[in-house]
């Protein structure tokens, strides 16, 4: 076994010399889900109480597996932003929650640089207290000093661009549409540098003007050494920011490379189904 | 430069000898789950050790856990006094609540025990001494319950940022310490109005609530890890509740209302000796004169021993429940 290593290591090196440093290493990695309760439906109560009685004969009755991700391998680096395109349901959001460490893998093995912060479509922060709470609280729970997040509050806020149309900041963060959400979530999280930052979709709601002020800061995020995942169906949005794109596809890695290239695969790919 | 995947790419692997060097130490160091995996596995655990890499989804150990959330501290203050002034916002009373929804509770009771059922016989000082069980009781009551949503509760929270998780927990038990704050001076002034003079024996009050703070923060830990996994808790916990409260001697003497015989001996303590019953017969020994020594199931020395004994078990175990699970909270 350390023969193998031994030998293959200098095969393989090839990229191996190179200088840069790995920020996220996925080892053939695969994801399953197990979703309860498909054959009977969950919400009927006879169901539930069937569920129950007959756990210990049936164990895996109505349990349906899902193979998300298969076997991807990939390591990102210091500095770059990657992009992951393909359809919907192939894979990228699972990949993307496996990677901060919300999904465990059912074979291989993710590893990290620092912890990834991912920044959801759905991932409301506080949503009974207000935009300045939030402000606030989010720059704490990311180890921020009382002093940093003061400093840095007024950028935020201005940043998001809540206060373009009114006082929106003090009102409870329910209140927001989902866009006005979307882009305090991202100017929070933005205001920090990560090691690994995963964005899923999360700019999607915002607007033109938004979407080119944080595709400015991802570019930023990537000077300052950190590594930026970003998930979009918006092909423009990926070719601005990325300079690799993944491509999944029924959570196979179908190609990996430099972002020009992989797009006009897919642009193929998704012209081709229409 | 693109390649298409179809057969499994070799990924990149150290080259020098340091680098396999390290790439040796790093085997060495990983736990012997299928190595029949061909060296791929092992290639990218050796870069991933090179660079210093962790697996995405380590736990920290205790000691550098405890220190992660030392540095949230004010993370977790501000998150309570958050929820704290949030919680009424949307009442045309406010903060108001804050006092009048201890005080109404108290009446209720009142009105049903002390009025209607009567237990209040042999007890001098009624309305202190339910008063004061009722706002003890609450506080764990509250915490218990704030503790089990607090993960489920703050997924949003969860997925999207980094923080030690027990933040959440501890934070909304600070909260209800807060909350507790305001009942206990509405209580100052219900025992001034019934006559029952301020002593030095109120200071006693303190100590007795910090270890009931601690106690619920380590049962508040417990439900917050069970809650995020069963959800099902949250509907559960009222009627557990309840019935803790009422077995508790909130609003009656435990004492007087046990028959001297015909009650088995284990009732007897697990009565007595319940945290809560505990607690809320140390503050109000501490607070109400005519509620003394001879009143209290145990003797003094007993009686806070058993506090210190409940908080420490409770504070320390459930802090490393919940720890022992810090990696999957946020996940499904």
């Amino acid at each position: 076994m350390a023969d193998t290593l031994i030998r293959t290591a200098p095969e393989a090196g090839a990229a191996g010399s190179d200088p840069r440093t790995p920020t996220v290493i996925a080892d053939g990695v695969d994801i399953v889900y197990r979703v309860n309760g498909t054959g009977a439906g969950r919400g009927s109560a006879t169901a539930a109480l069937n569920r129950i009685v007959r756990r210990t004969k049936h164990a895996e009755r109505g349990v349906r597996t899902v193979h998300a991700v298969r076997n991807v391998s990939f390591t990102a680096y210091k500095g770059e932003a990657i992009g992951l395109i393909g359809t919907n349901g192939s894979g990228k959001s699972t990949l993307l929650r496996a990677v901060a460490g919300l999904l465990p893998t059912e074979n291989g093995r993710i590893y990290t640089h620092g912890r990834p912060s991912l920044l959801g479509v759905n991932a409301a922060l506080m949503s009974d207290l207000t935009g300045e709470r939030n402000v606030t609280l989010g720059g704490l729970a990311m180890g921020m000093s009382r002093e940093q997040v003061r400093e840095r509050y007024d950028g935020i806020v201005e940043f998001s661009g809540i206060n373009e149309k009114g006082d929106f900041i003090t009102l409870p963060m329910r209140t927001y549409s989902s866009g006005m959400a979307a882009r305090l979530r991202f100017s929070i999280a933005a205001a920090k540098d990560h090691d690994v930052l995963l964005i899923d979709e999360a700019l999607a709601t915002g607007d033109r003007t938004f979407q080119k002020r944080s595709e400015a800061r991802i570019r930023e995020l990537r000077a300052t050494a950190g590594t930026v995942f970003l998930v979009s169906h918006n092909n423009k949005s990926i070719r601005d920011t990325c300079d690799r794109v993944l491509w999944l596809e029924r959570g196979e890695l179908r190609l990996d490379g430099p972002t020009a290239e992989v797009l006009k695969e897919y642009e193929k790919f998704t012209g081709a189904g229409k | 430069m693109s390649q298409t995947l179809d057969t499994p790419q070799t990924p990149e692997a150290p080259k020098t000898p340091k680098a396999a060097r390290a790439a040796r130490a790093a085997r060495a160091a990983r736990t012997p789950k299928a190595p029949a995996q061909a060296q791929e596995p092992l290639d990218a655990a050796a870069l991933a050790a090179l660079h210093g890499l962790s697996v995405s989804n380590a736990r920290p150990s205790l000691p550098q856990y405890v220190r992660q959330l030392w540095a949230r501290r004010h993370f977790i203050t501000a998150f309570a006094t958050a929820k704290l002034t949030a919680q009424y916002s949307q009442a045309k009373l406010g903060q108001l609540w804050q006092v009048m929804t201890p005080l109404l509770n108290a009446a209720v009771y009142y009105l049903i025990f002390g009025l209607l059922l009567g237990t209040s016989r042999g007890i001098e000082d009624f309305v202190p001494f339910l008063v004061t069980g009722v706002f003890v009781f609450t506080f764990t009551q509250s915490s218990v319950m704030a503790g089990t949503r607090a993960i489920s509760g703050n997924l949003g929270l969860v997925r999207a940022l980094h923080f030690p998780r027990a933040s959440l927990p501890i934070a909304l038990c600070l909260q209800q310490l807060q909350q507790l704050l305001f009942s206990m001076a509405a209580l100052a002034v219900i025992l001034f109005c019934f006559g029952v003079p301020p002593t030095w024996s109120w200071f006693l009050v303190v100590p007795a609530l910090a270890l009931q703070f601690a106690f619920n923060t380590g049962l508040a830990l417990v439900m917050a890890r069970l809650g995020s996994k069963t959800p099902d808790l949250s509907q559960l916990m009222p009627f557990v509740m309840r019935t803790w409260m009422y077995a508790s001697g909130v609003m009656f003497s435990i004492k007087q209302v046990l028959p001297e015989q015909g009650v088995p001996q284990f009732a007897k303590v697990l009565l007595a000796g319940n945290p809560a019953a505990v607690y809320i017969d140390l503050v109000r020994y501490a607070l109400i004169d005519s509620f003394d020594a001879g009143q209290l199931p145990y003797g003094i020395g007993a009686m806070w021993a058993l506090a210190l004994g409940w908080a420490v078990v409770l504070g320390v175990g459930g802090f490393s429940y919940f720890w022992k699970a810090e990696e999957t909270y946020g996940r499904g």
